[in-house]
């Protein structure tokens, strides 16, 4: 099915299943440890062995030369892989540094090495008797120290005359603004299972993006496509680290490969922080130029970021092209070479350390102008890409989100004047931050079985990382098919079934039920051709196929056997002649120990723009857990970078602070009731990323609210604020 | 409503899903099945009662009790999440009290009355714990899932026993399951999918419930 | 992990003893540090003696005055106490500022008394450090800092003692009852129990090969007011950047000890002396002779703060 045109009218719009809190259909087996993930595949009559990985120590360099002596005699160890072992290998288009490292060495704890060995134990003990000698080179490891001299990555984007029009304005800001590396740090390590039957692999896995795996890992191990199956049915959440194939997979294929058994993998967690990606730090200068009753005349941003060779910028500064106003602009990134790990997507790549510098540079901005923050952002909203005025907002509620979360908040009772409201011990004060995120679709598509039960089973590659895959796509085969949702039957992570959207950028929700949409539409017109109705004026409800006075049971199109159709959902030009994204505001309310420093957050609000939510119950999961982690990059979160040895030293969750339980109050969600009929047949957008989208910017507006105190750098931590706080020395 | 924990398969396929292990981890010769007698390391005869059953294991003396229960019984409920006592997917309940089993060796669990998240109930069974956990959305990835849940169940115990903790605001006074004890009592357990405001909300459900 | 050889401890002695006919044998008892740095190959014993099995889980009330603490006792249970929660509060609440429940079931006091230092130097193995690896040089001066030790460091180590149990004890004046090998006893004030780096930052404390911890007693209660105030980035579940363990009295008077700042926790007598002319005069005694490092200097006024916010809720 393309999707080229507005959406009409559509089954989906009963919203008798779609668009209801229904409790996720997989719950039962994740609360009862019944679910199952990579590492947990067993089969009693398999000799399945155990691998664990031999990381880089350097962070640069060769390995002249590795003794795997030891290891080899250790007890119960069946075999060592190394590179020079593996024969030769390709390369992920996906990866940028090469997932078994050797002789060649480009990050520290660059895998280097799978020991094989009978038990977990013995691989372990084993790994560490691996001696290796190095030939260490120089590496760049300090992004400040790089940025001196950077020129733009491509051209930089420019609307009008920028320099000109900032110059000429009536307030300006010029600041700078630094976020951390970070990581994902999701729960499950990377981990995987791999077995081979003749040319043929399998792995289990634990992946974002199935289809994607099976062509970076047919190109790595150098086999075709075909061969290679993967399965990944539960994730222990992802946040992009699981987008491409990482390490585990390959050492997994290498070590059954060189062992003739199944082996699995899981990537020890102090290992996995500096071999697997992360969140590339920034550096951001933004200037703000206004006239003095607060319309933006121009606005440019850049970032500075860096990456291994080859690798993508982080591309901080996309969302400064459209969530405001404002006839000059310029936006760039600038990118260094950087021999630390390499840096990729996490959680809302771009706009999440974009936002945290954007929105507190309009905060500032607001208080130049004298000008309430929210009713500075309300001047300078847009309807129209401000880059090209032809093209409008498919759908854009960014200020009714403000107001409505104003007036919910409590926004009037904030106090503008910094440092004013003492409770206590504590500072208090709160903040608000605007939320964007564009919406992606990705073509997607799944395969849909009607059997003589009356169950209907939905097929597809696509991932379910905790977002409620298997629930929305089950509403949607029961909206459409007029069933239960107990009558439906969700298979998810199969390389075997139809390639989905997958889960990545906020585009899986709505692209991947999107696609079970169209393999629907198509069961319906088989189901009605089979019964002998004109498909056009069917109605599928209550487990019929009803058409004017003639009803027939679903389940009669079934009698001979099952009827199994597939299609795929591919979008045109919608997104081309109208710029599609999805806006929020947050607001938080901090306390600041007036004595330590320390901030607490005691109030969180979300509101949403992001389309139709097609389950509120899990979509409302999305967006707390998104503030959850914006919470943690404003207070906590930081990958602190060894310069001198080059890795990131805090690599385990004791170093790496995630929020705890203690750290986040009772969060508030309101979606708004609106449907968006350019993205897809759903009507709905993606707000797993906009729900991260601007938080940490509202907890550092809040923690300035609080105590006068402006933090440009992240995480805010109380060394950055205990020196300046009222009453210190 | 069916995942696939009951996917088809053939002999290529070669695993089986968690979900049909109840059955299996009764049958010793499974056990058995695990390579063990490759010298060199110390094995040693353990016994451990899991979930109210008793097993017999030849076991090499590291194993955690977390990767007895994992490798070894096929129990896999049970999480490992950074094995270093960081994250608290792997909590279990040992004689009723919640414990990282990761930080902790099976040899020396014998004779103790270890709970796992499949003791606790299943899918056609709930736990009052796991039934509030669905309603209340208290989670996402489901990973760190099990570990939050026996942490839950003993948190109200710890609070019913009158443990006190970190916030109780006097230490003399009766501890009661306030938002605040609860937040601060999970701390232990990290869900970086944030499903935390979730979690409070299950917890004081049952803990209503228990009166 | 390396492999190693396990037995089950009969008497406290015996444990002594079989410890010290073995250089490479450890006590294991909760196992939450022990393990994690075993799986680590940071510790590296090749036989485990199991202590959990000796009793010593008891909590007793010694005639003269005071409690004696067995060296199993867990610290939920020691926490939980009634005696040590109405005449020691100071102890409840550090031992609860740590940690997480899960591991606060398991750990003991020994155990907790002899974790080691969270410098994340220390845990990569691949870096050089003079505690884990004595003459290879200490990556953390000239590195990531921030956690790390600000007074009593030296060349060679600056890394923290991370128990926050600990800096309870010390406020208290609590003794460590330990058995020799030989089958004698002592008695050692926690003042003289952790040592600090020197050029030997592997030494972590006074005890002799082989010798073990059985209890711990803490002197008949002095009443007062006890506060501890633990300072962390995140709410819970984290170490201490700066703790402040205080026990003040009616008239002004009282005791301090830190956490966070040092190889031990850290109590001055003269900065107690300085007490009722407030936080910033014990402060500056306190922490004389500190040397920060650049990512950790924020510690200087942190304690300041701590402690002088500390005194006005008490005095208020």
């Amino acid at each position: 099915m393309k999707f080229d045109k507005p959406e009409t009218t559509n089954p989906i719009d009963q919203l008798k299943v779609v668009g209801q809190a229904v409790d996720r259909v997989d719950g039962p087996l994740k609360v009862t440890g019944t679910a199952t993930y990579a590492y947990e595949w067993h089969d009693p009559d398999s000799r399945l062995a155990y691998g664990y990985p031999v990381g880089s120590t350097i962070a640069k360099g060769r390995i002249v030369s590795m003794d795997l002596s030891r290891a080899r005699a250790a007890p119960g160890v069946v075999t060592v892989v190394t590179a020079e072992e593996a024969g030769e290998l390709g390369k992920g288009s996906r990866n940028v540094a090469t997932l078994l490292g050797g002789p060649d060495i480009e990050h520290y704890h660059q895998a280097i090495a799978i020991v094989v060995a009978e038990s977990f134990e013995q691989a372990r003990a084993a790994a560490s008797l691996i001696q290796v000698t190095y030939q260490a080179a120089d590496g760049k490891f300090d992004l400040a120290a790089e940025r001196e001299g950077l020129g733009p990555t491509g051209s930089d984007d420019k609307v009008g005359e920028f320099e000109t029009a900032f110059a000429n304005a009536a307030v300006r800001l010029d600041e700078t603004y630094t976020t951390p590396d970070q990581s994902h740090a999701m729960m499950e390590p990377h981990a995987s299972l791999a077995s081979w039957d003749g040319d043929k692999l399998t792995i289990w896995t634990s992946n974002q993006m199935i289809a994607w795996s099976v062509e970076d890992i047919a190109k790595t191990l150098k086999i075709p496509p075909a061969d290679v199956r993967v399965v990944s049915p539960y994730i222990g959440g992802g946040f992009g680290s699981k987008l491409f194939v990482r390490s585990d997979m390959i050492l997994a294929a290498l070590g059954a490969r060189a062992t003739g058994r199944p082996v699995k993998i899981a990537l020890p967690r102090p290992f996995l922080m500096n071999n697997t990606t992360h969140r590339p730090a920034t550096i951001q200068r933004i200037r703000i130029g206004a006239e003095r009753g607060g319309k933006i005349t121009a606005i440019a941003h850049e970032g500075w970021s860096g990456n291994l060779p080859d690798g993508e910028p982080e591309n901080a500064v996309d969302q400064t092209k459209l969530l405001y106003a404002g006839a000059h602009r310029l936006t760039g990134t600038r990118l260094a070479t950087l021999d630390l790990p390499e840096g990729n997507a996490m959680r809302a790549p771009g706009e999440a350390p974009g936002l945290m510098a954007l929105e507190i540079a309009m905060d500032e901005m607001a208080e130049r102008l004298g000008l309430d923050p929210i009713d500075f952002r309300v001047i300078n909203d847009t309807q129209v890409d401000p880059g090209n005025p032809n093209r409008p907002f498919s759908h854009r509620q960014l200020v009714e989100c403000l107001r409505i979360g104003a007036e919910r908040f409590g926004w009037s009772a904030r106090n503008a004047r910094p440092a004013t409201v003492r409770e206590g011990r504590w500072l208090k004060g709160i903040g608000v931050a605007a939320g964007f995120r564009n919406n992606l679709t990705m073509k997607s598509g799944a395969r849909v079985r009607l059997d003589g039960r009356g169950v209907v089973t939905v097929e597809t590659d696509m991932t379910d990382i905790g977002t409620g895959s298997y629930t929305i796509i089950a509403q949607t085969a029961a909206e459409m098919m007029g069933l239960p949702i107990e009558r439906v039957e969700v298979r998810l992570g199969d390389s075997t079934f139809p390639a989905a959207a997958g889960s990545g950028g906020q585009w899986g929700a709505n692209s991947a039920t999107a696609g079970v949409y169209a393999a629907c539409v198509k069961l319906r017109e088989t189901v009605a051709q089979r019964l002998g109705f004109n498909s056009k004026d069917c109605v599928f409800a209550d487990g019929e196929v009803r058409s004017g006075d003639r009803r027939a049971p679903l389940t009669q199109a079934a009698s001979n056997g099952e009827v199994v159709v597939e299609d795929t959902i591919e979008f045109g030009d919608l997104r081309k002649t109208h710029q599609q994204s999805t806006f929020a505001a947050h607001f938080v309310e901090v306390g600041v120990d007036a004595a330590t420093a320390e901030t607490r957050v005691r109030r969180m609000l979300s509101v949403c723009s992001a389309g139709r939510i097609l389950n509120p119950k899990t979509a409302r999961s999305q967006v707390i857990g998104a503030m959850t982690m914006g919470v943690g990059g404003a207070l906590m979160e930081e990958l602190a970078v060894d310069t001198r040895r080059g890795f990131f030293v805090n690599h385990d969750l004791a170093g790496y602070e995630v929020p705890v339980h203690a750290d986040i109050p009772h969060q508030e969600v309101i979606f708004l009731d609106e449907v968006d009929v350019m993205s897809s047949p759903m009507k709905a957008k993606g707000v797993g990323e906009l729900g991260l989208c601007g938080v940490g910017a509202a907890v550092a507006n809040a923690v300035y609210n609080a105590t006068g105190i402006r933090v440009r750098n992240y995480p805010i931590t109380l060394d950055k604020l205990i020196t300046q706080l009222p009453g210190a020395a | 409503m069916s995942v696939p924990h009951d996917f088809e398969l053939n002999r290529r396929d070669l695993m089986v899903g968690g979900s049909t292990l109840a059955a299996m981890t009764a049958v010793p010769a499974a056990v058995k099945a695990q390579p063990n007698s490759t010298g060199g390391a110390a094995l040693s005869n353990i016994s451990l009662t899991v979930n109210g059953q008793a097993h017999a294991l030849e076991l090499d003396t590291r194993t955690t009790l977390l990767d007895a229960l994992r490798e070894h019984l096929h129990l896999t409920g049970s999480k490992k999440g950074c094995d270093h006592g960081q994250c608290g997917a792997c909590t279990v309940l040992i004689d009723g009290r919640r414990v990282n089993s990761c930080l902790t060796l099976a040899i020396m669990n014998e004779g103790m009355e270890i709970t796992t998240i499949e003791g606790l109930g299943a899918p056609d069974q709930l736990h009052p714990m796991q039934a509030a956990f669905i309603k209340h959305d208290g989670y996402q990835c489901g990973y760190c899932t099990p570990g939050q849940i026996c942490s839950g169940v003993a948190v109200l115990g710890e609070i019913k026993a009158g443990i006190p903790s970190h916030v109780t605001p006097d230490l003399m006074q009766p501890v009661t399951a306030s938002d605040e004890e609860i937040r601060e009592r999970m701390s232990g357990n990290i869900c970086r999918c944030g499903a935390y405001s979730n979690i409070v909300e299950a917890m004081t459900e049952v803990a209503g419930r228990q009166g | 992990m390396r492999a190693f050889t396990y037995e089950r401890a009969a008497s406290p002695v015996q444990a002594a003893a079989a410890a010290a006919a073995n250089p490479g044998a450890k006590f294991i008892a909760g196992g939450t540090n022990l393990l994690d740095l075993m799986k680590l190959e940071i510790e590296t014993p090749s036989h485990l003696i199991d202590v959990n099995g000796l009793g010593l889980d008891t909590i007793e009330t010694i005639p003269e005055g005071g409690l004696r603490i067995g060296a199993l006792v867990r610290n939920t249970d020691l926490a939980a106490d009634e005696r040590v929660r109405r005449d020691y509060g100071v102890l409840s609440r550090a031992i609860l500022a740590g940690a997480s429940g899960q591991l606060r079931n398991r750990a003991t006091t020994a155990g907790n008394l002899l974790q080691r230092t969270r410098c994340p130097y220390f845990y990569d193995t691949a870096q050089p450090c003079n505690k884990r690896q004595p003459g290879s040089g200490c990556s953390a001066i000239g590195g990531f800092s921030r956690q790390l030790g600000i007074v009593g460091t030296s060349e060679a180590c600056i890394a923290t003692n991370p128990s926050d149990m600990a800096v309870g004890l010390r406020v208290l004046d609590a003794t460590i009852e330990t058995v020799k090998p030989d089958a004698t006893t002592r008695r050692i004030p926690i003042a003289e129990f952790h040592r600090l780096p020197g050029d030997t930052p592997h030494i972590e404390t006074v005890l002799e090969p082989g010798e073990f911890i059985t209890a711990v007693t803490l002197p008949s209660p002095v009443g007062g007011k006890h506060v501890y105030r633990k300072v962390r980035d995140r709410a819970s579940y984290a170490f201490a950047l700066v703790s402040v363990a205080t026990v003040l009295q009616q008239d002004g008077t009282g005791r301090v000890a830190v956490g966070g700042i040092a190889h031990k926790p850290w109590r001055v007598e003269a900065a107690e002396a300085e007490l009722p002319r407030g936080a910033k005069a014990a402060a500056e005694r306190l922490l004389a002779g500190a040397k920060p490092t650049h990512d950790n200097a924020f510690k200087m006024p942190l304690v300041e703060r701590a402690l002088g916010s500390v005194l006005d809720e008490t005095r208020s």
